[in-house]
């Protein structure tokens, strides 16, 4: 039985919120003026293939990380990438860093640090009364389904040609990394995914909340981690990557071991609270009137 | 260490090259005396032989990064320091060719940065960049073999604007590879040093405010947008030697005797400088600092590319103070890159002399001196 990686949340879906609230007689969250509430895209608990980041070794040499089983709770998360407008009443709120970009209000706010999206997902849960996060690498992988894309996938390499296995990721990595205008584009220019969600693995990269992780490899193939550097997190886009948390432009070049992402932004995931708890509650009873599953 | 075991399979994951490729590739489980070497605070340089009969050895150094706050001035100007072993530059590591470089890096969980090292004497994986990445709170050990002779960078490299903002703030040093014989002219003869100095010269970017005075930061993450801004400007705010306004001056000047040879080693892991010691010369200079070519002789002024290392020995003849500065004055005296040799001995009245102390200027030479009379 391959152990399960990690376990998301248990959340609903927004109208199902409002049926609940409706239904348990209270009011809709306290959502501050001007802010308006994100398009979310609610998956479904899911099994998947995942392949854990971090750097690995076996036996004391490096070594790829197994693709393990892995299982989502069920998740909701903003359709597209925080956008230039969005982050704007932030800015104008004074809780999130000004931005030194001119783009229209629909393109994805880019130059984020970690820290910036966190100073945003506080600002949003704030003005809503939810609790908005940046997902986990491994829900991130999960929503990006057919577009995430595995650049540690190599086989199994001697260890001992580090040259080799340099070659093998540089590679794989500038496959997945097309030839396109690294200038970020406007909502759903590069389309949806089979779950709605729009732009991932564009020219814009996704912080995750994920730290670096450092992991062993056991001799039944069971990978481990054994130390973790939250000032390193894992960004997600075309490839994987790993970048320290108050990094705004990974573009600045020189990267001399693979391949920066061309732009750094984010979208947030709605976080379990009271409130959402309430929204599972109002599946039920929904279910339990209408007698069909949603 | 790396087993027999994985040595063989690694040799049949090879099927197809020669067991004599496999067997380069692999060349491991090295049968060598080991040495382990305490390093030393530049402009000191650990012990060492000029030339050695014994045969290649494992050369085992432990090099430690460090994020700090430092001061680089007389006025107190607040750097985000990263170095290695706790100085700027980092220590020199001295080993002889053919010798086995190995060296445990460390970056202590007080740190909050990965930090790498990236030797330019090394051979391979961005000279060991890419296998010595670590976080705070771990350690990596790696081993080159040190096949070229001279005086070489090393340096953090730990990806995109890390990269030039890592060793802008400090963290590079040095290591010489000597031939196993010792330094020679270019005829072949033998050419000893009595001591030797490590100089690493540093370009800072401290931001400004709006009124123009130093920032300093709470953070190394707080200092960084402010001062990949500034280094974007290709301006420092401070080029110094050994990481401060003065390291290497007054008390901390460099001594030696007249008739004593010093090797000066003088690296710059960013940026071009001009090395040269007012009143004296360069003997013998390596410019590009690489032993297995003829050094230069009787040179006024040595060019050291962003990026290397130059070593130049000078012989002593006359007592006094040298500066031995970076030729573009601006940088010598306004940036900082200056120090000083205090040296101890008789004077050569022949080599030079005040043959007249300063007076006022006779009138007929007044007369004489005016152009066009």
């Amino acid at each position: 039985m391959p152990r399960t990686w990690k376990i998301g949340l248990v959340v609903g879906t927004l109208p199902a919120v409002a049926a609940a609230m409706a239904m348990l007689g209270l009011g809709p969250p306290p959502i501050a003026s001007g802010v308006q509430l994100p398009d979310l895209v609610a998956l479904a608990s899911g099994r998947f293939q995942y392949r854990p980041g971090g750097d690995f070794t076996r036996d004391g040499k490096p070594a790829t990380a197994p693709i393990v089983a892995a299982i989502t709770q069920p998740l909701e998360m903003m359709r597209h990438q925080v956008t230039v407008g969005e982050y704007s009443r932030c800015v104008d709120a004074g809780a999130c860093r000004r931005g030194d970009g001119t783009s229209a209000a629909d393109v994805p706010m880019v130059k984020i640090s970690w820290w910036d999206a966190a100073a945003y997902a506080a600002w949003l849960s704030r003005s809503t009364g939810m609790a908005f996060r940046l997902p986990s690498d491994e829900e991130w992988v999960y929503a990006a389904g057919s577009r995430f894309g595995d650049a540690e996938g190599a086989p199994e390499l001697d260890s001992r040609d580090p040259g080799r296995r340099a070659l093998d990721r540089y590679e794989r990595e500038t496959a997945i990394r097309t030839r396109s205008d690294p200038e970020p584009q406007p909502v759903g220019h590069f389309g949806a995914n089979e779950h709605g969600l729009l732009d991932i693995a564009g020219n814009v990269w996704e912080w995750t909340d994920s730290c670096f992780a450092r992991g062993i490899i056991d001799a039944r193939g069971e990978p481990s981690t054994v130390t973790v550097d939250c000032g390193v997190r894992v960004v997600e886009g075309r490839h994987r990557t790993y970048l320290t948390d108050f990094i705004r432009d990974a573009r600045a070049g020189g990267c001399t071991a693979g391949l920066p992402p061309s732009n750094l932004g984010f979208r947030l995931v709605l976080d379990e609270d009271w409130r959402l708890r309430l929204r599972g509650l109002a599946d039920r009873v929904r279910r339990a009137l209408t007698g069909r599953s949603i | 260490m790396i087993s027999r075991r994985t040595a063989i399979s690694g040799g049949a994951a090879l099927a197809g090259l020669t067991a004599l490729i496999a067997k380069r590739v692999f060349a491991d489980d090295l049968m060598l005396p080991r040495q382990k070497i305490a390093l030393v605070a530049p402009p000191f340089v650990h012990p060492h032989e000029q030339s050695t009969t014994e045969g290649p050895k494992i050369m085992e150094f432990r090099l430690v990064t460090e994020e700090k706050e430092i001061v680089i001035d007389d006025d107190g100007t607040k750097l985000r320091s990263m170095n290695f072993n706790g100085s700027i530059p980092g220590p020199m590591m001295v080993v002889h060719e053919g010798d086995y470089v190995e060296v445990t890096l460390v970056n202590p969980a007080t740190n909050t940065m990965p930090h790498n090292i990236d030797f330019h004497a090394a051979t391979g994986a961005l000279g060991g960049g890419d296998l010595t990445l670590i976080s705070p709170g771990e350690q990596v050990v790696f081993r080159f073999k040190a096949t070229r002779t001279g005086v070489f960078v090393y340096h953090c490299i730990p990806g995109g604007p890390m990269i030039p903002w890592h060793i802008a703030s400090g963290m590079s040093g040095a290591i010489m590879v000597l031939p196993r014989d010792g330094l020679k002219d270019a005829a072949g003869k033998p050419l000893h040093y009595d001591r030797v100095y490590y100089i690493g010269e540093s370009d800072f970017y401290v931001p400004r405010d709006r009124s123009g005075k130093f920032i300093s930061y709470a953070s190394h993450a707080d200092a960084f947008f402010d001062t990949l801004d500034t280094m974007r400007r290709l301006v420092p705010s401070h080029v110094v030697f050994n990481g401060r306004v003065g390291a290497l001056t007054g008390e901390h000047a460099l001594k030696a005797r007249v008739g004593e040879t010093v090797l000066i080693v003088h690296s710059q892991a960013d940026r071009d400088s001009r090395a040269h010691l007012i009143g004296g010369h360069g003997d013998y200079v390596w410019e590009t600092g690489k032993f297995a070519n003829p050094p230069e002789t009787g040179i006024e002024t040595w060019f050291i590319r962003a990026g290397s290392a130059a070593a130049a020995l000078y012989t002593f003849l006359e007592p006094g103070i040298y500066p031995y500065v970076n030729h573009r004055m601006i940088e010598a005296v306004e940036f900082g890159a200056t120090a000083h040799f205090k040296v101890e001995g008789p004077w050569n009245n022949d080599l030079m002399a005040q043959v007249k102390a300063p007076a006022p200027i006779p009138a007929t030479d007044v007369t004489a001196s005016i152009p066009g009379r």
